[in-house]
């Protein structure tokens, strides 16, 4: 039996002969391939490539010790330390903001959900130059609040307050982004069961909800850190640019360039492009989750 | 049925309905609308006549000039480009493939200040790309070609983001049947696949533009900031502000914003046809 | 336009999906490829219709080795299972696109595409889009396109597959008085057995990347060449036993075998509707007690326990035989083969369900 078999794999094989002229129907000739492939990488480079490895060749250039002393003199430090803050405020908060904007417009129906839907997408369409300027326009010394602030003695604008102000603005709608059309495609079922076996509200956004999230979640959160962290432009005009007390990283940056320090520069820069690449990363882990998440959910 | 349970099975069954909509809609009013009508408030201080001549003094007509233009022709950049690169990374195979689809996101994720001071560094006259230009004459940084290709870069994953879950989910038998009905690869991709995806390419193009004329950070290093040339609207308002000149930035912050709106308005509606398009037949 | 497949073998990766097939299909005839899923009979359409190649074997159309004929140069019509109509296009210029693509003159054009609608009964949509037409609709819309450039061969990829049951069955009708209406070769992919039999002039069964058989829908039924065909056009019913000398032997049953050879082991099928239900012995019969009756509209389904022979088996009787024998389940009963097909060997898959129907 074995023998026959073998003849006949063995006559299978001298008889398969090899069609390398065949291209699938939908395949493109190798020459486009080539081409297009070409083009598009080029353009990548020259948009995307070549500036992203330009920022770890400048701030590695001048070596490791630069790098680290730029990073770690004092004036840096406390622009690392503002910025940490002003995140450890802004996030949590438009965490919190996400997840109740995503429970009340995903689980429930009513009237104006869609403005509210455009409202929260707001932000996203302002510019960040505008957004500092509403802060100023609100706390600034000639602003509508202005008069009371300094009554009571509290600044906001030029001041640390201000740069948190605007940062939570900025980075509002991030989390709610990220939850949103998630909670939509997956669905009110699993909570609606939770609920008839007789958990409460509470128990059901922790137990349900949040656990089917956690990824989106996740990644929401970090693109809200990256995000206010790294904002420029509205906080360049509610800080008061005072070295040491109210910059940013991205405004030390900013600070180091214009004076001509461009290793420095880089350097700091280069923990926001680091920031950066973290972020990329958990972008496609959270996809591939997300994917194998609905492959098994379609297999159960 | 009394009528409060039955506005609530209207709603909806789960539990914390008025708790999260009130904390959503207080939050949104405290954070967002409060302070963008502070923007109305302080217009409204300007007469008409007042407001008019600040908005199209030339200084701010030139800048309304750069920010439209130079973002127009940034996002039409990334709407044709970025169709080819969305049909790369979704049909060919090639070494670095997942590298370079992951690093599509970085315009995204990097902050403005870090990107303006890269591409500066880049399209300098001395810099690796900046310096293969010079000898042709073409003067990239501190030019408004700078403000368009520091537009580009904030763009890029727009149109690519937009256009590749279309060409991904689009059925190969419609490919097949173009084929074995006797249309080449071109004509296929002509007829069949373009039209399937210009509701997509629409909408990141809208929303290229949108993100491009609000743009600062990545713009204010390479563009040399020269009043009258490379002076874009953002940076008019800042400098408006330096000088307290509130109501002058208020102003021409609400031409920003009007533009702002409409296209938002835009790419609502662009979604839409999107959407609409995508569930027919 | 005859069809003539030589030794065609394919496998994707390490899974072989077509086995040395061979098969003629003369000009102008409607032939169904019939079998479960992973037959492999898709592979083999779609390999005549240029998107896949094989990886041994040749394909002829009218004597004419297609190998190296990309499938845009082979002028063969295809319809697909879930239509693939181009959606952004009215169902004329759908209809249009193989001839536009070819770039006919526009007068032409116009009149063909009028010709196939009239033809497929769509006069007066030609502008309507795909998403405003029903299932059967966008099938004859898809249909009317693979026709436009007047095709030498028709492939047809479980058309009816999408449809309702009703649709389905018109739809059927029609496609068999569209065919005798214009001879195009035609081949025809269904796991529907029902649907091969209304719909086709000759029937191609196959099974794990062979062909079992070939033959008119008559011929496959009365005279299965093998197991599978027989269980896999209609219920049947299977009891083991042996062959010895020309005879089948069930328990206490004899049977005549004439094709049977030497002694070996034997599986007898016996079909529903010809297992004969009496209320006492006959000759030839064994004892059986009914389990259910199911009424299946035109006719009713016995369920009955006969130890011996069989846990589950199936008789078919009209309703008027019920209402003669008047039974219910617990009913003790006689069942004698009217007509049975002797299988010897040993196979695997049947020795498995030892006997009992499927």
């Amino acid at each position: 039996m074995d023998a026959v078999a073998t003849r006949h794999a063995a006559a299978a094989r001298a008889a398969a002969v090899p069609r390398p002229d065949f291209r699938r129907a939908t395949a493109d000739a190798p020459w486009v391939r080539r081409l297009l492939t070409a083009v598009a990488l080029l353009f990548l480079a020259a948009f995307l490539l070549v500036p992203a490895a330009a920022v770890l060749w400048e701030a590695l250039r001048g070596g490791l010790q630069l790098w680290w002393k730029a990073v770690s003199e004092p004036d840096a430090l406390s622009a690392i330390r503002l910025t940490l803050l002003v995140a450890a405020i802004a996030v949590p908060l438009n965490t919190f903001f996400g997840v109740a904007a995503a429970w009340s417009l995903t689980r429930f129906r009513f009237r104006g959900q869609n403005l509210l839907l455009s409202l929260i997408d707001l932000p996203f369409g302002v510019s960040p130059v505008i957004a500092g300027m509403v802060t100023i326009l609100l706390f600034g010394a000639q602003g509508i609040l202005g008069a009371w602030c300094q009554a009571h003695g509290i600044r906001i604008a030029f001041a640390v307050p201000g740069i948190v102000l605007a940062t939570v603005f900025v980075t509002f709608p991030f989390v709610a982004r990220e939850l949103i059309p998630f909670m939509q495609q997956l669905g009110t079922e699993e909570e609606e069961a939770a609920l008839v076996m007789g958990a409460s509200g509470w128990q059901i956004l922790t137990r349900v909800t949040l656990p089917n999230v956690r990824w989106s979640l996740f990644y929401g959160v970090i693109l809200c850190n990256a995000r206010a962290m790294g904002e420029f432009g509205a906080v360049s005009v509610v800080s008061g640019h005072i070295r040491g007390l109210t910059n940013t990283i991205p405004l030390h940056v900013e600070i180091l360039y214009n004076e001509y320090a461009f290793r420095a520069s880089f350097a700091v820069a280069s923990l926001l492009f680091l920031l950066a690449l973290v972020t990329l990363v958990v972008k496609k882990t959270v996809e591939w989750k997300q994917a194998a998440s609905r492959a098994s959910r379609s297999a159960a | 049925m009394t009528r409060a349970s039955a506005s609530r099975t209207r709603r909806g069954v789960l539990p914390g309905f008025g708790l999260s909509t009130g904390f959503t809609v207080l939050y949104l009013g405290l954070v967002v609308l409060l302070p963008l009508s502070a923007v109305v408030l302080k217009a409204s201080t300007l007469t008409w006549a007042q407001a008019w001549e600040v908005v199209s003094s030339p200084r701010a007509l030139a800048s309304y000039r750069i920010t439209f233009g130079a973002s127009a022709i940034a996002a039409a950049v990334n709407a044709v480009f970025g169709v080819l690169v969305a049909w790369v990374l979704a049909r060919y195979r090639f070494p670095g493939r997942t590298l370079v689809d992951a690093l599509v996101d970085l315009p995204f994720a990097l902050p403005t200040a870090v990107s303006g001071i890269a591409l500066t560094a880049v399209y300098a006259r001395n810099g690796w790309i900046g310096q293969w230009l010079e000898p042709l004459g073409v003067k990239a940084a501190f030019s408004p070609l700078g403000v368009v290709i520091a537009l580009t870069f904030i763009g890029l994953p727009f149109v690519v983001r937009t256009v590749q879950p279309v060409l991904e989910e689009t059925e190969v038998e419609l490919e097949e049947a173009a084929a074995v009905l006797g249309a080449t690869r071109g004509q296929t991709f002509l007829r069949v696949l373009l039209p399937a995806l210009l509701p997509a390419a629409l909408t990141g193009f809208t929303l290229a533009f949108a993100r491009a004329i609000g743009e600062y950070g990545s713009v204010v290093f390479i563009a040399g900031n020269m009043p009258m040339s490379t002076e874009i609207a953002p940076l008019l308002i800042m400098t408006k502000l330096e000088q307290f000149d509130y109501p002058g930035a208020t102003a021409i912050a609400t031409v920003l914003l009007a533009a702002s709106f409409a296209l938002l308005l835009a790419i609502n509606r662009l979604q839409a046809w999107t959407r609409a398009r995508a569930g027919m037949a | 336009m005859s069809i003539e497949i030589q030794g065609v073998s394919k496998a994707f990766g390490p899974q072989p999906v077509l086995r040395d097939v061979s098969l003629s299909l003369p000009g102008g005839e409607l032939t169904a490829l019939l079998g479960p899923s992973g037959c492999g009979k898709t592979t083999l359409l779609r390999i005549l219709a240029g998107l896949e190649a094989p990886d041994a074997g040749q394909v002829r159309l009218e004597g004419e080795d297609l190998h190296g004929r990309s499938a845009r140069e082979r002028n063969v019509g295809l319809v697909f299972q879930h239509y693939a109509l181009f959606r952004h296009l009215t169902v004329g210029e759908n209809v249009a696109f193989p001839l536009r693509v070819r770039r006919r003159p526009k007068g032409e054009v116009a009149a063909r595409v009028a010709e196939l609608l009239e033809l497929v009964q769509l006069g007066g949509l030609a502008r309507r889009y795909p998403s405003q037409l029903s299932g059967g609709q966008r099938q004859r819309v898809a249909l009317a396109r693979a026709l436009a450039t007047q095709p030498k061969v028709l492939l047809l990829d479980e058309p009816f597959g999408a449809l309702d049951a009703r649709v389905r069955q018109e739809l059927r009708r029609w496609l068999r008085r569209l065919h005798d209406e214009l001879h195009v070769t035609s081949v025809f992919v269904t796991h529907d057995q029902e649907e091969a039999f209304e719909v086709s002039d000759r029937v191609v069964l196959m099974n794990a990347g062979r062909v079992e058989q070939v033959g008119t829908p008559a011929q496959v039924f009365e005279e299965p060449a093998s197991p599978f065909v027989m269980r896999f056009l209609g219920a049947v019913n299977v009891f083991r036993g042996r062959v010895d000398g020309g005879r089948a032997y069930v328990g206490d049953l004899e049977f005549s075998a004439p094709s049977a050879g030497e002694r070996s082991p034997a599986h007898v099928f016996v079909r529903p509707h010809e297992l004969e239900v009496s209320l006492g012995p006959v000759p030839g019969s064994f004892a059986a007690r009914v389990e259910r009756v199911v009424t299946l509209g035109s006719a009713v389904r016995v369920e009955l326990r006969a130890p011996p022979y069989g846990d589950r088996l199936e008789a078919e009787l009209d309703p008027r035989r019920l209402h003669a024998l008047d039974l219910k389940p617990g009913d003790e009963v006689h069942l004698s083969p009217r007509r049975v097909r002797v299988f010897a060997g040993r196979d695997a898959e049947l020795d498995s369900l030892t006997a009992s129907n499927l």
